[in-house]
């Protein structure tokens, strides 16, 4: 078992003609996801890796019956291919493209809303349910298939610590990238909630950062919802106030929340351990496991 | 990206918002034209682009030639918030019966934007919000519909401001949205909002942050950066399209993806040592962006040692390592040693083509302990 993906899973790659979109559609194919089809306006007709590419998302999922797409569509252009994903009745719309306008995506958000779908990103490297199905950006090497769900704010230190996690032994059910940016559709305590009704997750890992208050959220969240053990951990502990570091969301107001300190407190007394380093997650996550 | 006061109030002008009689100078002799032209009392503000000009002495009201002079003197060059002031904005000085405040801005946790409108403007308003969250009328706005009058009507309402000015406050704040929507702003406000003793409505100051990401929508502002520090090697990351964060220690990182760079740093700090900088590459990025983000960093006379972190997803370590190449082609003796930590997507091709210049460690702890005993003087 796993969360929003499985084996059964049908993608369609919006950008697939595009240099990413081609390059990780590839990998996708060779870590065994079924990409059954591309959608690309202008570029319907072609076959990219093998792929048929159609004009439009609705097109593609009429004649392949998909029912997840992943956007590799430049910023510019990546609401409007959200919106066409999201008038498609898909399940799921994984969206990867880095620096869509915020505005864009709250418009986007509110509709995923009103159609029901599973909005993953923007600015996100995907899910990957190991050993059956990754959508994204993901590195498939680094994951084993297992028993912890790994939930993260951000792309590569999801890559570090579960690198960190499948080298104490430590296979992943499910990890999901839920993205940096200020406005994003799954958020924590959506997928917090996912691996609780998961039967295969017997443990979650949640990665966060600077800026916001989602893990603050996702605390309270846990206390009042979970029975499954969660370890954190919390990326900007040094980083000085009122700056921005990176991630459109990453920055620490001055005002307390927000911060590392704050974030780490805040779960700490939600009863959720947190590791000061990689390799100390990985240590708290083998001190909850059964065996 | 922020404006100056000075161009967001064009803005705002150019929408209907009615602001004092203005225009900015860059040297004295333009400061005492204006104010001339004006007739004083005027305000003269220092343009930089954080808060907290007022209580640092960058706004003052003047009455005479004299006294004019005198301020110029005093604000042109000053230092507020690491920013040098080199322009001013010599304004009509309002007297204001009243100061209000009024916002709009994305709230995270609703994902939705939020409209914002309070009798107590002129002052630190995050303050307010913190201590009398109450004092502040908030209304959430649908991004599909946009703000209704009634939502803006009902925000000042909230505030407790006065009825007899409510109705123009209000048509202020909704004008203020449609700015924010129209310009893709992250934030947008007036604080103070002076009402003056014959109930006219007035902005005294004027914020618009917009969204580096929606800038290619905004072409008739993009040029308008009051971050922009011409020469320095922040402009210079920026320019190379880097994420880039000077800070104060020795160990010099390059990396990929905020949170990692950011875990790298903390490792840094866990370890002993302290970093002299954030800089995140961002996703994809390919051999130049490598090779720009090396040269940003070499020049920091503070860095000593190197460290550069790739977990590759979207990112490739062949193309990084072929950055790394070309930025060290450069040099017959590198500036600083190098420890590189590559892993990820083609991280196997990516070590292959590295040359024996840099000196490359397996796990990230492992790499960042290096990087520290190396900034320490330890053995090379």
């Amino acid at each position: 078992m796993s969360i929003l993906v499985d084996a059964d899973t049908r993608v369609v790659v919006q950008g697939l003609t595009g240099s990413q979109g081609q390059f990780h559609a590839e990998a996708m194919l060779e870590y065994g996801t079924n990409v059954v089809a591309g959608a690309v306006p202008g570029k319907g007709g072609q076959t990219v890796a093998g792929v048929p590419v159609y004009d439009r998302v609705e097109t593609a999922v009429v004649e392949t019956d998909a029912d997840a797409s992943v956007v590799f569509v430049p910023p510019a252009f990546a609401g409007d291919a959200l919106f066409e994903a999201l008038a498609a009745d898909l399940d799921l719309v994984v969206a990867i493209t880095e620096g869509v306008p915020v505005q864009d995506m709250a418009r986007v958000y509110r509709r995923s809303q009103e159609v029901d779908t599973t909005l993953l990103g923007p600015n996100c490297p995907g899910v990957i349910s190991p050993g059956a199905a990754k959508l994204g950006i993901l590195p498939g090497s680094v994951f084993e298939p297992g028993s912890v769900g790994v939930v993260s704010r951000s792309g590569t230190l999801t890559y570090q610590i579960v690198e960190n996690l499948t080298s104490a032994g430590l296979g992943q059910s499910t990890a999901v990238g839920i993205g940096g940016d200020p406005i994003v559709g799954m958020d924590f305590q959506d997928a917090l909630g996912a691996f609780e009704r998961d039967p295969k997750t017997e443990a979650v890992v949640m990665i966060g950062e600077i800026g916001g208050e989602d893990e603050e959220a996702a605390a309270a969240f846990i206390e009042r919802e979970m029975d499954t053990p969660v370890v954190g951990f919390i990326a900007g502990r040094t980083a000085p106030e009122g700056t921005r570091m990176g991630h459109a969301g990453a920055i620490a107001s001055g005002s307390g929340t927000g911060t590392a300190q704050h974030k780490i407190e805040a779960l700490e007394a939600a009863g959720v351990p947190v590791g000061a380093t990689p390799t100390e997650v990985a240590e708290l996550v083998a001190s909850h496991s059964p065996e | 990206m922020r404006l100056h006061e000075y161009r967001a109030k064009e803005v705002f002008a150019a929408a209907g918002i009615e602001t004092p009689v203005s225009k900015p100078a860059t040297d004295q002799s333009a400061a005492l034209t204006v104010a001339r032209e004006l007739g004083y009392p005027v305000a003269i503000k220092a343009q930089v682009p954080v808060g907290g000009r007022g209580k640092q002495g960058g706004i003052k009201i003047v009455a005479t030639d004299a006294e004019l002079r005198a301020a110029a003197e005093s604000i042109f060059g000053m230092e507020i918030g690491g920013y040098q002031v080199e322009t001013v904005l010599i304004e009509d000085a309002v007297e204001a019966a009243q100061e209000l405040y009024l916002g709009v801005t994305m709230d995270r946790g609703e994902k939705q934007p939020v409209v914002m409108a309070s009798g107590s403007g002129g002052v630190d308003i995050e303050t307010v919000a913190q201590e009398t969250p109450e004092a502040i009328g908030r209304e959430h706005v649908d991004p599909a519909f946009g703000l209704h009058p009634y939502q803006a009507r009902n925000a000042v309402y909230r505030a407790g401001i006065d009825r007899s000015v409510a109705g123009d406050v209000a048509s202020v704040l909704e004008t203020l949205y449609a700015i924010w929507e129209r310009r893709d702003a992250t934030d947008a406000e007036i604080n103070p909002l002076m009402v003056t003793a014959d109930g006219d409505v007035i902005a005294a100051d004027a914020v618009l942050n917009l969204d580096d990401d929606a800038l290619f929508r905004q072409p008739e502002l993009a040029d308008f950066d009051a971050e922009r520090r011409e020469g320095t090697l922040e402009t210079r990351a920026a320019d190379a399209g880097l994420e880039y964060v000077r800070l104060d220690g020795s160990v010099g990182v390059v990396g990929n993806g905020a949170g990692l760079v950011m875990t790298t740093l903390d490792l840094i700090d866990h370890f002993g040592g302290s970093p002299a900088n954030f800089l995140d590459i961002g996703g994809g990025a390919d051999a130049d962006r490598v090779a720009a983000a090396l040269d940003v960093v070499f020049d920091d006379p503070n860095v000593s040692v190197v460290l550069l972190n790739i977990f590759g997803g979207i990112t490739r370590g062949d193309e990084v390592a072929s950055g790394i190449n070309q930025a060290l082609e450069q040099y017959e003796t590198l500036p600083d040693p190098v420890v590189v930590r590559l892993a990820g997507t083609k991280a196997e091709a990516g070590r292959n083509a590295l040359t024996d210049a840099v000196e490359t460690v397996e796990t990230l702890e492992g790499a960042v302990k290096r990087a520290v005993e190396l900034s320490q003087g330890g053995a090379q």
